[in-house]
């Protein structure tokens, strides 16, 4: 564990530092929007990939459909470490705009593969430079001038084989996977990463960072979170999917979209779901409502603006009482802020989204795997509550790709909640629909179309009584109000629980962190202990939050609360929660530049704070 | 009264249930309120039509339009919503179950300002909905002000006098996509009831508005939305009989006497032409109808327009038959060998 990003810290003069480090750095790859270098960044992760060794990839781009710069970062870690990395030791600049920022940002010992019209080995002494005439290679390959700009790319992947001693029988297989195997379009690639990497290997001296094959991949897939959420719906039934097209969140109904198409059309051709896409996000909820209402799984998926627009029809939710899943992918400010930039801001707004006396379960996946668990799980809570549950994710998470265990099929039977049926009604006579018949808050529901003259009630959201009838008398909405919170103490023993992911003995510091934000923890957990500071970690999955949180904030001296937003929202959302003697032990890390989470930042943070503590 | 031995038969329908069954809570809206006959008029409507309450689900959005669900067919589920957002409902509703009837009623404010948007676009689907307007051409809920459908000129009881033009809902309706587009008035007994009853027959969106005076706040002289402007100023294009699918056409109607339709569900419409060469499967000139009326300031009322072979918007989803509400983990659980399958595309 002692290689903590130390891959540059090895002596100032590192021009003559050719120490090799092998599994264990950071690519960036500037390019521009628009111009196709992200199948061959996929190449590039999934060669890593293939060669057994622990990888991630980040995409940081643009809102914009093409001509801004682009960055893309593919992180080596023989450690296993894949939060995004500060420093960067190879950049690959293809972008003319950004590549002497880019260059002047590295520190002394990186490598610099440049497009050679961009003459940027003048500009330090402390980098090794390899120049390549993209141009010159890139001709010979196109069978089409059209092409030259996406193979371009292509060719960098071949000289990174090069440079990095990339096994180029797994680079040609990543390619042939990227194109589905489609047989032209893989022999052209196939064709430019060869032009590139025989370029290098007669031209260009192979560079000290190394890719080595390790075997820490096996029967792990590559996926987005998005995809995975999708997955995570497939599995539990979906079958109503109302939507508005919004980043980060389109492409989670898009994959979800396809799947249902795939397996959910039988064999006469008809469906089993139905995909809607409404005029605005109000309506993308109200269908999910109504759609509820009536009995189905319904979901959407949105982002911060959405949800924001969500917020009359969620309290109509909560107070009818009407299950709902509702995505949230976050996504950087109000209104339109950064599109395409990762946060988790929208955590407060959304626990209490809507006005009056309203509060939402929030489930916080912090991985591919959590967001196929949760976003199947979120249907049985919702159900089972009888409110509308809401998955908060974030744009790192759900547009990222991600190396994960495969998803375990999900053996436990679908839990729909209580529902009468007409046989009971028969045996029954009647029920009153908010009525708390089993002490735990939540009444017994039926759906529209049961064929029992009792089975109808009115959904409101006006006062009502027990037996949903309008009322404006004060005991009545007290009493369904103070049910209503009980029911909140129901969720709390049903929603995920938190996870306690490092505990070390007598560890006096603890930290609590969610959602993608976890790993950059797993990473500042080791770099703490190296500076001596043993920390417990607690990952929290979901709000409202169960008595293991109280009890490890109760149990350390001082708690760190880790947010990806400005004003510690997660923070807040805890303080809210527990003994007002524990609330002095709070402390805050806040990160909200866009860009994910990196360990050093959180490790700084802590240590800085932990000075001022002595 | 079970022991008395000549208990008087209750009428009942060819499903065996009587009125009463049709009926809802006692209505807190104002004496006299059109509402008010329109809740009588589908109450009787679908009484007559002998649909199974049960099988019927009842929307609507916010204003005294939207309260009045709660006073009829109290043995169908309904859903009262948020202002001018029914047609979310509906159609979440409408697509998780589509064997179900749904009637939304809305009121001119509902729909006409807040509800535009999702208005415009539930006509654009053709959802399978009876979507009534309750208009009446203020907001009654807030004590008064103007809606979008009030006319131009129309005075208010404070004095103040509309200055912008009336939206035309029904013209709007049938450029968006609506499939069924009628105007009626709430004191037009005959003419609601065989258009309500028609309306049930019809697969697709019914745009039915009613001009219902607000007995508080818009039946004083200056209002062109008042009881006595509507006696004075309707102007139906037809006399409509309809004829369910159910019955036997017992009249003999005259070769050119009119014009006979065929409804969805095999019911039967006669129009008595009052004017003579309009044709309400003629889309375009139904338009050019509605447009003329309104220049010469006609209260036009009657049908406008029909297209009973449309394909409704969960006709087109090509749903399986079950209600997707109603649908088994069997079928919507993917088996086991699916998900491997998928692992294994994303190694």
């Amino acid at each position: 564990m002692a290689s903590i990003d130390v891959a540059l810290n090895q002596g100032t003069d590192s021009r003559q530092n050719r120490e090799p480090v092998v599994n264990n750095f950071s690519i960036q790859v500037g390019t521009v929007n628009g111009s196709g270098s992200q199948s061959a960044n996929s190449v590039l992760l999934r060669t890593i990939f293939q060669m057994g060794v622990p990888v991630s990839g980040k995409n940081l781009f643009p809102s914009n459909i093409a001509g801004l710069p682009t960055w893309f970062t593919i992180r080596v870690s023989k450690d296993g470490y894949v939060a995004r990395k500060r420093d960067t030791e190879l950049l690959v600049a293809m972008n003319p705009e950004t590549a002497i920022d880019d260059v002047k940002a590295l520190k002394p010992g990186a490598a610099v593969l440049y497009d050679e019209p961009l003459k940027l080995a003048t500009l330090r002494d402390d980098l090794n430079f390899f120049a390549v005439p993209f141009d010159k290679l890139v001709a010979p390959v196109a069978p089409d001038p059209k092409l030259k700009k996406l193979l371009r790319n292509m060719i960098y992947v071949g000289v990174l084989a090069h440079l990095l001693s990339l096994e180029m029988t797994e680079v040609e297989e990543a390619i042939s996977k990227q194109f589905s195997g489609k047989k032209r379009a893989t022999e052209i690639n196939v064709a430019a990463a060869r032009a590139g990497y025989e370029y290098a290997a007669a031209n260009l001296s192979s560079s000290r960072f190394k890719v080595e094959r390790m075997n820490e991949n096996a029967g792990k897939i590559i996926i987005d979170g998005n995809s995975a959420g999708a997955l995570g719906a497939l599995f539990a039934g979906v079958t109503v999917v109302p939507w508005y097209p919004i980043t980060p969140s389109s492409s989670l109904i898009e994959a979800l979209s396809d799947y249902l198409k795939e397996y959910r059309v039988d064999a006469d051709g008809k469906a089993s779901f139905a995909v809607v896409q409404a005029e605005d996000e109000l309506a993308a909820i109200g269908m999910v409502l109504g759609a509820s209402w009536s009995g189905a799984r319904a979901m959407t998926a949105s982002s911060g603006p959405g949800i924001s627009l969500m917020t009359e029809f969620t309290g109509l939710g909560y107070y009818v009482e009407i299950p709902a899943v509702i995505w949230d992918v976050q996504r950087v400010g109000p209104s339109t802020g950064l599109p395409t930039r990762t946060a988790q801001g929208d955590l407060l707004s959304t626990a209490f989204l809507s006005h009056g006396d309203t509060k939402h379960p929030l489930l916080l996946p912090a991985s591919c795997a959590e967001c196929f668990e949760f976003g199947g799980a979120a249907f049985d809570i919702a159900e089972r509550l009888q409110t509308p549950v809401f998955v908060m994710s974030d744009l790192d998470i759900g547009m990222n790709n991600w190396v994960s265990d495969p998803f375990p099929y999900p053996e436990k039977p679908l839990d729909r909640g209580k529902v009468l049926s007409k046989e009971e009604l028969d045996r029954l006579g009647s029920f009153a629909r908010y009525k708390d018949v089993d002490g735990d808050g939540i009444g017994y529901r039926t759906l529209p179309g049961t064929l029992h003259p009792n089975a109808a009630w009115f959904a409101r959201g006006s006062g009502h009584n027990e037996k949903a009838q309008y009322s404006e008398r004060p005991d009545d909405y007290v009493n369904n109000l103070d049910r209503l919170d009980r029911k909140w103490e129901t969720a709390r023993t049903i929603v995920p629980g938190p996870v306690l992911e490092h505990s070390a003995p007598g560890a006096k510091v603890g930290v609590i962190a969610f959602g993608s934000s976890h790993w950059a923890m797993v990473e500042t957990v080791d770099q703490l202990k190296e500076q001596g500071i043993e920390a417990d970690y607690l990952r929290v999955r979901a709000y409202p939050f169960n008595a293991a949180v109280h009890e490890f904030i109760a149990a350390h001296e001082r708690v760190y609360v880790v947010d990806q937003n400005r004003d510690g929202q997660m923070l807040q959302l805890i303080k809210m929660d527990i003994a007002s003697e524990d609330v002095v032990k709070l402390r805050s890390v806040r990160h909200y530049n866009g860009h994910p989470l990196d360990a050093r930042f959180v490790t700084d943070s802590i240590l800085s704070q932990e000075q001022e503590q002595k | 009264m079970a022991t008395t031995p000549n208990t008087p038969t209750v009428k009942t329908n060819r499903i065996g249930l009587s009125v009463i069954d049709y009926r809802g809570g006692k209505s807190t809206l104002c004496a006299g309120c059109g509402h008010n006959a329109i809740s009588e008029r589908i109450i009787d409507a679908f009484y007559e039509m002998g649909i199974e309450p049960e099988h019927v689900a009842k929307l609507s959005g916010i204003g005294c339009s939207s309260k009045s669900p709660a006073y009829f067919m109290g043995r169908a589920h309904s859903f009262n919503s948020v202002h001018g957002r029914m047609p979310a409902i509906a159609t979440g509703a409408a697509v998780a179950n589509h064997k179900m009837l749904y009637i939304g009623v809305s009121g001119d404010g509902d729909t006409a300002s807040i509800g535009m948007g999702q208005f415009a676009h539930l006509m654009r689907r053709n959802l399978p909905l009876i979507y009534i307007i309750e208009d009446n051409g203020v907001y009654g809920l807030t004590k008064g002000q103007f809606s979008a459908t009030a006319d131009v000129g129309s005075r208010l009881k404070t004095g103040i006098i509309n200055e912008l033009p009336a939206i035309d809902t029904c013209a709007l309706a049938i450029e968006l996509g609506a499939t069924f587009v009628a105007r009626s008035f709430s004191g037009d007994k005959k003419q609601l009831q065989a258009l309500l009853k028609a309306a049930i027959a019809h697969n697709g969106t019914v745009m039915l508005d009613v001009i219902s005076p607000c007995v508080t706040f818009n039946d004083h002289e200056g209002s062109t939305k008042s009881y006595k402007f509507m006696k004075d100023h309707e102007e139906p294009l037809q006399d409509i009989n309809f004829v369910p699918a159910f019955e036997e056409i017992d009249v003999e109607y005259d070769e050119g006497s009119g014009i006979d339709i065929s409804l969805h569900d095999g019911s039967r419409m006669h129009l008595t032409k009052l004017e003579e060469d309009y044709n309400p499967t003629d889309r375009i000139a139904a338009l050019t109808r509605l447009a003329e009326a309104r220049a010469k300031d006609e209260v036009l009322t009657g049908l406008f327009y029909l297209n009973p072979g449309q394909p409704s918007f969960t006709d087109m989803l090509n749903l399986v038959d079950s209600p997707l509400g109603t649908l088994p983990q069997e079928t919507t659980r993917p088996p086991k060998s699916v998900l491997e399958k998928i692992m294994n595309e994303y190694r």
